[in-house]
């Protein structure tokens, strides 16, 4: 060094030389509370486990739903006019009767009159098959198409019911059936809502313990950087820059691994389609495809682990400082 | 103790210790009845034998640890019940080189040296050029990309002084600088030192080493059992 001249005052000029004499490969920004270690890489892993059971939980209650939107849709596309045998009534005009009511009433698409034998067949699964059911009063069935529009006038159908043929034939809008589908699909939906957010309050409880461990093994670089002038805040944000990182690292790997493991379903459903299952798996659910709204939401679950990482991080550190 | 003083003409002094004393705990006064003051654009030694406090008089300057009874006063201000927004903006006027440098091994020697403007939240672009200049003039513009850990102690102990000037501090703190250095080059450095003091700053210098005090003409603050003396 010799004989120090005054220290630098640096000048415009000056400063332009120095910079073109800049190494080009000095790291200048480097983040500073270290970020690779052991701790750091399980942290992410831990995100990751968390994020990815909490996408499996998403798109699982996202199938579910939207097989149930499936089911309802052709449910709630079809109402039944049971017609029941009665002593001393022709069964067949009755059915003749309701279906002409059917027909005249605004808003039915099609009908379709269910023959006696394709009754019976119905009987089948219960009562098995070779039987002979002429004797039984088995009920006859007239399933109505609704149409898109006009929209089906079924209380006007159920009243003409009710008059033309009292206490014979009825009219099932499967309501009960649906409310019961409906509460089952709401059922399955919230607790996947319900585990999804146990797995966020897992990685906000998982990141106080990881940011208080980094805290106390970068006791030095908080004790330096306090010494040099940085602030609270400065600090809190340093480390929050650190585990949103680390958090979106994880959240990344496992919103990634949850969508493979969707893809690699749906290639699987679509092979047993064609097997002797398929039509029970299809029937259960749809095609096994979660739909823009399931990747959104598994995408959604990942950005919201870093994005609680990040914030809990900060949080802690700043309570740690005080 | 009465408060000497080392105050010359009415400016407000840089740092005020009014019978400070000072325990770790339930221990023994490491400090016992301190009082002194530092001016503006002064220079001192700190100095006494291993263990007389002379560190633990440092920190409370730094305000790293706070007095046990006594009046400290840094930059006019009294630190007893300081907010932390306040400490942030009275180390900011301070510089330090500790005695073990707190170089971070993970930063390299430019980053370490940039650190308090960058936690001044300034741009990188804004500060290169001075970090590069101050670099060079203290020796390391081919080190500026080294990480600490690969540093020699000269060339830590450089970076540690950097550091402490970057941002031209009011009030310079050094635990001996020269502890880790040969006796040509903590010469060297001592001379950085006054022209920084030449400059505007106020320097205190923590250090047992005789041999460099007796090159500068400077009062001394000799510790011993935890009293202070002043030897102008």
């Amino acid at each position: 060094m010799g004989q120090p001249s005054p220290p630098p005052r640096p000048s415009a000029p000056v400063a332009a030389e120095q910079e073109t004499a800049l190494p080009a490969t000095l790291r200048r920004n480097a983040p500073l509370v270290p970020t690779d270690s052991a701790a750091s890489r399980a942290l992410a892993a831990v995100i990751a486990i968390l994020t990815f059971l909490a996408a499996l939980c998403a798109g699982a209650a996202e199938i579910v739903a939207s097989s149930a939107n499936q089911w309802q849709g052709s449910v709630a596309q079809e109402v039944t006019i049971q017609v029941r045998p009665s002593a001393g009534r022709d069964i067949d005009a009755d059915v003749a009767r309701a279906e002409a009511l059917a027909k005249a009433t605004a808003g039915i698409a099609t009908t379709r009159v269910f023959s006696k034998a394709e009754a019976e067949r119905l009987l089948e699964p219960w009562l098995g098959s070779g039987l002979d059911l002429s004797d039984l009063p088995v009920p006859r069935l007239v399933t109505l198409k609704l149409a898109e529009s006009p929209l089906p006038d079924l209380k006007g159908l159920r009243g003409s019911l009710s008059e033309a043929l009292p206490g014979v034939a009825s009219l099932d809008d499967h309501a009960l059936w649906l409310q019961r589908l409906s509460t089952m699909a709401n059922t399955f939906v919230g607790i996947g809502i319900g585990i999804v957010a146990l797995v966020l309050i897992a990685t906000g409880l998982a990141v106080i313990f990881a940011t208080r461990g980094a805290m106390a093994g970068n006791r030095e670089v908080v004790e330096v950087l306090h010494f040099v002038g940085a602030n609270d805040d400065f600090i809190a944000r340093a480390f929050q820059r650190r585990f949103f990182r680390l958090g979106l690292r994880g959240g990344i790997i496992g919103s990634c691994l949850a969508l493979a493991v969707f893809a690699l379903a749906g290639l699987l459903a679509q092979v047993w389609r064609s097997g002797p299952a398929g039509d029970e798996i299809e029937a259960l659910f749809g095609a096994f495809h979660i739909g823009w709204r399931g990747y959104a939401a598994v995408l959604l679950i990942g950005v919201i682990a870093s994005v609680v990482t990040g914030i809990v991080s900060r949080l802690t550190v700043r309570r740690f400082l005080r | 103790m009465t408060g000497d003083s080392l105050l010359s003409g009415v400016e407000e002094p840089v740092v005020q210790f009014e019978n400070v004393g000072m325990r770790y705990g339930l221990g023994p006064e490491v400090l016992s009845d301190v009082s002194f003051q530092i001016a503006p654009r002064s220079f001192q030694f700190l100095t006494g034998p291993s263990g007389a406090g002379k560190t633990t008089l440092l920190r409370l300057i730094l305000l790293s640890v706070r007095p046990t009874r006594g009046l400290v006063s840094v930059f006019g201000e009294e630190v007893s019940d300081i907010s932390n927004e306040a400490l942030t903006g009275l180390r900011r006027r301070m510089g330090i080189v500790f005695q073990d440098f707190r170089l971070l091994d993970h930063l390299t020697t430019y980053e370490n040296v940039a650190l308090p403007l960058r936690v001044q939240g300034r741009a990188e672009t804004s500060y290169r050029a001075e970090v590069v200049e101050l670099l060079r003039w203290v020796g390391l513009g081919e080190r500026m990309h080294v990480l600490p850990p690969l540093l020699s102690g000269g060339e830590k102990q450089r970076a540690a002084i950097a550091r402490a000037l970057i941002a031209r501090p009011d009030l310079l703190l050094a635990d001996e600088p020269t502890g880790n250095v040969d006796p040509g080059l903590g010469r060297r450095l001592l001379r950085l030192f006054i022209e920084l003091n030449r400059l505007g700053t106020s320097v205190l210098i923590a250090t047992h080493d005789f041999a460099l005090m007796d090159l500068v003409d400077a009062p001394r603050l000799v510790l011993g059992q935890g009293r202070l003396q002043i030897e102008p």
